[in-house]
């Protein structure tokens, strides 16, 4: 792409990103409205505890006795300065709590995306040179399997089998309890902790990428263009990564951003299941203390979280693709 | 009929996992009778591996049968899977039908619509929608239906766009046919097949985010289901893995089932598609 226009074609992914975001926080107050009850005690939490003065005073506050185009209005002023509300049973502000949980998310997510592409495309590559062979039939069988497992469910056989009969890794948390490190022992230890759970979310898209790369890769291998280097006596390996795995990868990059919002989602699988504390956590202990105004706080931060994604993902298609069309 | 039924069996898998699937239709339309009363019910000593006391597959930790929970779970699984698939194949025709054939700004309002849907993280929207209506088996369905929908809604729009020109349609419009009768008489069933073999895997995809749902707690609680079961033995693993282990195998026989399946109807109803599954091009 020429670069002088990168920058109309960014304002309009950014537009088209802000769009999303504004029409989830719509979503997020049409349902507290739509849900069944009084929404005062919905955003109170039904903790049960909501005294009639608390909840006149919400009402107040969030402008329930108004119409409600008046408070659409002031929910959307609220979430624009980033207030995602309060929570009266954790006694502190959703964004905070959001806030404070993200880092141990975008570990875990990160870890286990890279995990995915690069075992995945590996896979993909190797099958895609041994056409019809066991190697083959392997990630075939692979990502039959896969896509037939619940995430959850690996995750606990994964601690059956590494920590409760192995004894191998830990089964849950981020660091061990109550022991002090620094430095390269926190590092460690935190990886350790990290294994199982990335292990866990990226074995299905290992699946996924590995099948995506090897039909790509065969598409690409039977084009002109690599038939040409051949010709030119380029050396094979040479032009398997330069010429093949290249252009092999952008159908890989866009499914990846189609799929950011399943992969979060399966993070708070994940992070329930080793006890991560991450968002996904934060989800599980909301939904179990029905505190509404941090489940909706975590559905827009991950909304978010995907939409950027996309962004990058579009970013990095049209820089390394000359010939994306940017219209 | 005879073709299609050679069509489906000349793929291996299709026929096993059609096997599977009424293996697991017959287990769960017999629950009743295998284990009478309800799985809910203490049937033996807490914690019992299994083989002993007479449990199959042991017991939990309140002596409830494992195994009867999952003959009952099936019901609750495969209900769940083919009634959200039904409510969402609905919208996704309809909005689908819709934006394919009249196109326009119609079609480009109904597309951003879907895409905004494929974009937000559905898991969260499903449990958001759950926990906010309270968990029942009607609010289940509907948060299901409610992120399932976009794929088939995209698959009907593609088939419509590409029939609606073609010369029977046109044939229909000289003859004064209304847009429904058009629509529903001469589009859509030319348009079934590819909306066959996707609600299978629809079906498939909607037991797995149920099972999902009720392991985080989000199941109806009147309703004994397989993501229960596999949830209520996270915490006990250490000392119960058969809690947790045999139920993940229920749902992962009858979701591959179904993949399968769907397999051999996409081989079945497309026979010309070139066969290039398995590895071999």
């Amino acid at each position: 792409m020429e670069l002088s226009r990168l920058p109309a074609y960014l304002a309009g992914r950014l537009v088209k990103a802000a769009i999303v975001i504004l029409a989830i926080v719509v979503c997020n107050f049409f349902l507290i409205h739509a849900a069944p009850g009084d929404p005062a005690s919905i955003i109170a939490g039904q903790s049960g505890s909501a005294d009639a003065r608390f909840l006149e005073q919400l009402r107040a506050q969030f402008g329930l006795d108004q119409p409600l185009y008046v408070q659409l209005w002031m929910y959307l002023k609220g979430v624009l300065t980033l207030d995602l509300g309060f929570s009266h049973r954790q006694q502190a502000s959703v964004a905070a709590l959001v806030w404070d949980r993200l880092p141990a998310t975008l570990l875990l997510t990160g870890a286990a995306f890279i995990f995915a592409i690069v075992l995945g495309v590996t896979m993909g590559a190797l099958a895609a040179r041994r056409v019809g062979t066991w190697w083959d039939s392997i990630i075939t069988v692979l990502a039959l399997a896969f896509y037939a497992t619940p995430l959850f469910w690996v995750g606990l056989m994964l601690v059956l089998l590494f920590s409760v009969t192995l004894e191998w890794l830990p089964s849950f948390g981020m660091m061990s309890v109550g022991v002090e490190m620094s430095g390269i022992g926190k590092v460690l230890d935190v990886g350790k902790h990290l294994l199982l759970p990335a292990l866990t979310l990226g074995l299905f898209y290992v699946a996924v990428y590995a099948r995506l790369s090897r039909a790509t890769m065969l598409e690409v291998a039977d084009q002109d263009f690599v038939k040409t280097a051949r010709a030119k006596g380029v050396p094979e390996g040479r032009i398997l990564r330069r010429h093949i795995l290249r252009n092999a990868m952008l159908p890989v990059i866009t499914f990846a951003g189609i799929q950011a919002g399943q992969l979060i989602g399966g993070s708070i699988l994940v992070e329930t299941v080793f006890a991560w504390p991450g968002i996904g956590r934060l989800a599980f202990e909301a939904l179990l203390a029905r505190d509404y105004q941090v489940l909706m706080g975590v559905f827009f931060c991950t909304s978010v979280m995907v939409v950027l994604f996309n962004l990058i993902t579009d970013l990095l298609y049209a820089v390394v693709d000359p010939r994306v069309e940017v219209s | 009929m005879k073709t299609f039924w050679r069509n489906f069996a000349r793929n291996r898998g299709a026929v096993v996992g059609l096997v599977i699937l009424v293996l697991v239709l017959i287990v769960a339309l017999t629950a009743p009778w295998i284990f009478p009363g309800s799985p809910w019910d203490m049937a033996g000593a807490p914690f019992a591996p299994p083989g002993e006391d007479g449990m199959l597959l042991g017991t939990d930790s309140l002596g409830r049968d494992v195994a009867a929970g999952i003959a009952h779970g099936a019901r609750v699984s495969l209900l769940v899977g083919a009634v959200s698939t039904v409510v969402s194949l609905v919208i996704g025709i309809g909005l689908g039908a819709i934006a394919g054939y009249l196109g326009g700004w119609v079609d480009d309002v109904v597309m951003r619509f879907t895409e905004f849907f494929q974009t937000i993280p559905s898991f969260v929207l499903a449990i958001l929608l759950v926990a906010i209506f309270t968990p029942t088996i009607q609010s289940i369905v509907f948060a299901i239906a409610v992120v399932s929908w976009p794929p088939v809604a995209r698959v009907v729009r593609a088939e419509f766009l590409s029939l609606r020109s073609r010369e029977f349609v046109q044939a229909s419009e000289v003859l004064g046919k209304s847009r429904i009768s058009i629509v529903l008489g001469d589009i859509l069933p030319n348009a079934l097949s590819p909306i066959v073999v996707l609600s299978s895997l629809m079906v498939a995809s909607a037991i797995l985010l149920e099972s999902a749902l009720s392991f985080l707690g989000l199941g109806d609680p009147n309703m004994m289901s397989w993501g229960f079961l596999i949830g209520s033995g996270r915490s006990v693993i250490r000392m119960a893995w058969w809690m947790s282990v045999f139920p993940g195998i229920a749902i992962f026989l009858t979701v591959l089932s179904l993949n399968l399946v769907g397999e051999g109807l996409s081989d079945a109803l497309n026979p010309r598609l070139p066969r290039n599954r398995g590895g071999k091009p």
